[in-house]
């Protein structure tokens, strides 16, 4: 008793003894905590409500959850079409990500630059995926539609944007040319930060040749920034959205590009149903939590 | 060539071959990324018959600056000058930028330099923020924008960016990289926490923030408000240039050229300031 009192002291004397550091906290954590804490707060809240804006929220248990699982057909399609796209941009981005960090890494300076130039602009570059709206466009003009009239494969144009059955590829092969962002950035970073005299020693032990070198010294000593790069894959592959609005439209044809961000923004911005929106929103957070937890323990296994 | 492959060839480890190879294969891979991209530039100088020719070409024959004067007559002719949304624009990044290195990098000092009941449980909140993006709180926060009377104005543009999370932590994270003795020794020469932040730690992340600013910047020019701000007059340059793009067929010459400055703007600024990005996301490793 008397020690819990005293440590309750030592907590009290050592916050009044930062106090200061509360301050510089302030303006920082105010937003935060209204912009980021709150609303996911809210969100999970207002998931348990009818709420349209104009009456206030009028709770309904989980019935928005059970409409969402039970019910609504193209919410199941719009979550199986974001696993699909997660599972290929998200590893496969990561993936490319490292390995072209990796090889960047031994070039001399100017030529590391260029390339990481190269291959970082995609991501960086705005609108400019629109670009393959024109490559793979429906008429005679769509570039590879061109090429395969002109080699005789097909006969008709294939209608890329429009058909259902290529619409979900498409979609992963812009996303893949845009995934190198700031996770391969923290790769390229770390790969220069490793400790030279580590590769010597390691050669000495043992090790015969890139690949082993690769997986006993390089990556164990970028594993912070395998982490890091996880997350940010994680987050933008889950968050994918924008890339199937520009391309096919909204709704795009019989939903075939639809994920849950699209579905969200339906909820939200045009229908109004603030319950329900949140209870797709809700889900997504899960989601992306539980995946980031998932990956994380995955890279604490590199190098064992 | 010779000094590259001396490079290459200065590790152990190594084979010429297997050097080789992956130089080839990379130069290969950094094409194909960038073929999507050399074609918006080669499209921009189009003239109208090239664009619209068949089979389509991919490299323009009689480069042509048609496409920017008919972008700049266009622009005159809005009804709200375009001054008007380049300001805005301006205005956007310069408040947000300051305001946010500025209470980031506050926060980012006290988190990472000093030692106070609290510290851990807040930062461990901030990186799980990483781990989920925008569109988990894209609908309650327009609620508390509306709720706080904001929506319409630039503040439920600029304060929420204020707060971006990534900012923080990248900065927080290179913060490691200052050495402690340094601010204990301005610490016994009587410098109060202010100084130490604004005359010693801040000169030494120059890198970070560069890095924050660049970043901010790219997420602002992107940024078309559409959901926010309703006024003609308070709009960024983006929505004006995606207002002229979304005239169709009729637009595609003035639509190339636009699509070419737009990337064109983040990409330069990018190269310029590579080295400082690099040696901050050095330090952007997250802990177990």
């Amino acid at each position: 008793m008397k020690k819990s009192l005293a440590k309750k002291n030592g907590l009290f004397a050592r916050i009044l003894k930062n106090a200061d550091c509360y301050l510089y906290l302030l303006p920082y954590c105010a937003i935060f905590f209204t912009f980021t804490v709150l609303p996911v707060c809210i969100s999970i809240f207002f998931s348990f409500t009818y709420y349209d804006v104009l009456q206030p929220p009028r709770f309904i248990g989980f019935q928005n959850y059970i409409n969402l699982f039970a019910n609504d057909d193209i919410f199941i399609l719009s979550l199986k079409n974001t696993l699909v796209i997660s599972v290929f941009t998200g590893p496969i981005g990561y993936l490319m990500s490292l390995i072209f960090a990796w090889m960047i890494a031994e070039l001399t300076p100017k030529l590391r630059a260029v390339m990481v130039t190269a291959l970082y602009a995609p991501s960086i570059s705005g609108g400019a995926f629109m670009i393959f709206s024109l490559l793979f466009s429906g008429d005679s003009y769509g570039y590879i539609n061109g090429v395969l009239l002109k080699l005789g494969i097909i006969r008709t144009p294939i209608q890329f944007l429009t058909d259902t059955k290529y619409m979900l590829a498409i979609v992963i092969v812009v996303m893949i040319w845009m995934s190198m962002g700031t996770g391969f950035l923290s790769f390229v970073a770390g790969f220069q930060t490793i400790d030279r005299t580590l590769y010597e020693a390691g050669y000495v032990e043992g090790i015969k040749n890139r690949w082993q070198e690769l997986w006993f010294i390089t990556l164990p000593s970028i594993k912070p920034q395998l982490l890091f790069g996880a997350v940010m894959s994680i987050t933008g592959s889950f968050g994918a959205g924008s890339v199937s609005t520009s391309l096919f439209g909204f709704p795009s044809t019989d939903y075939a590009a639809h994920t849950i961000v699209n579905h969200l923004e339906d909820y939200g911005t045009t229908r109004f149903e603030m319950g329900y929106a949140c209870a797709i929103a809700t889900v997504l957070f899960v989601l992306m939590l539980s995946a980031n937890k998932l990956v994380q323990k995955l890279i604490g296994k590199v190098g064992m | 060539m010779v000094k590259i492959r001396w490079n290459l060839k200065s590790r152990p480890g190594r084979t010429l071959g297997g050097n080789i190879a992956i130089f080839i294969f990379l130069c290969l891979v950094g094409i194909v990324m960038v073929l999507p991209m050399v074609y918006i530039v080669s499209s921009a100088f189009k003239p109208l018959d090239e664009l619209f020719m068949f089979p389509p070409r991919f490299f323009v024959r009689n480069p042509t600056l048609d496409n920017f004067k008919n972008l700049g007559s266009l622009l005159g002719e809005s009804s709200v000058p375009i001054s008007r949304y380049f300001m805005n624009t301006i205005f956007l990044t310069v408040v947000t930028t300051a305001a946010h290195i500025i209470i980031a990098s506050l926060a980012a000092y006290v988190l990472e330099k000093r030692d106070f009941p609290g510290k851990n449980a807040i930062f461990s909140m901030i990186v799980l923020s990483l781990m989920f993006s925008g569109s988990v709180t894209s609908i309650p926060n327009y609620i508390i924008l509306s709720k706080l009377g904001w929506i319409n104005t630039y503040w439920a543009v600029v304060i929420p960016q204020i707060g971006s999370t990534l900012g923080l932590y990248l900065m927080k994270q290179f913060m490691c990289t200052v050495p402690d003795s340094l601010l204990e020794s301005a610490r016994i020469d009587g410098a109060s926490d202010l100084t130490i932040f604004w005359r010693i730690v801040m000169p030494i992340v120059k890198p970070a923030w560069l890095t924050l600013i660049i970043m901010l910047f790219q997420s602002i020019w992107g940024l078309t408000g559409s959901n926010v701000l309703f006024d003609e007059q308070l709009k960024p340059l983006n929505y004006a240039i995606g207002q002229i793009i979304s005239g169709g067929i009729s637009r595609t010459g003035v639509g190339s050229a636009v699509t070419f400055l737009m990337m064109l703007v983040p990409l330069s600024v990018f190269i310029i300031t590579q080295s400082n990005i690099i040696e901050t996301m050095a330090s952007s490793g997250m802990k177990d």
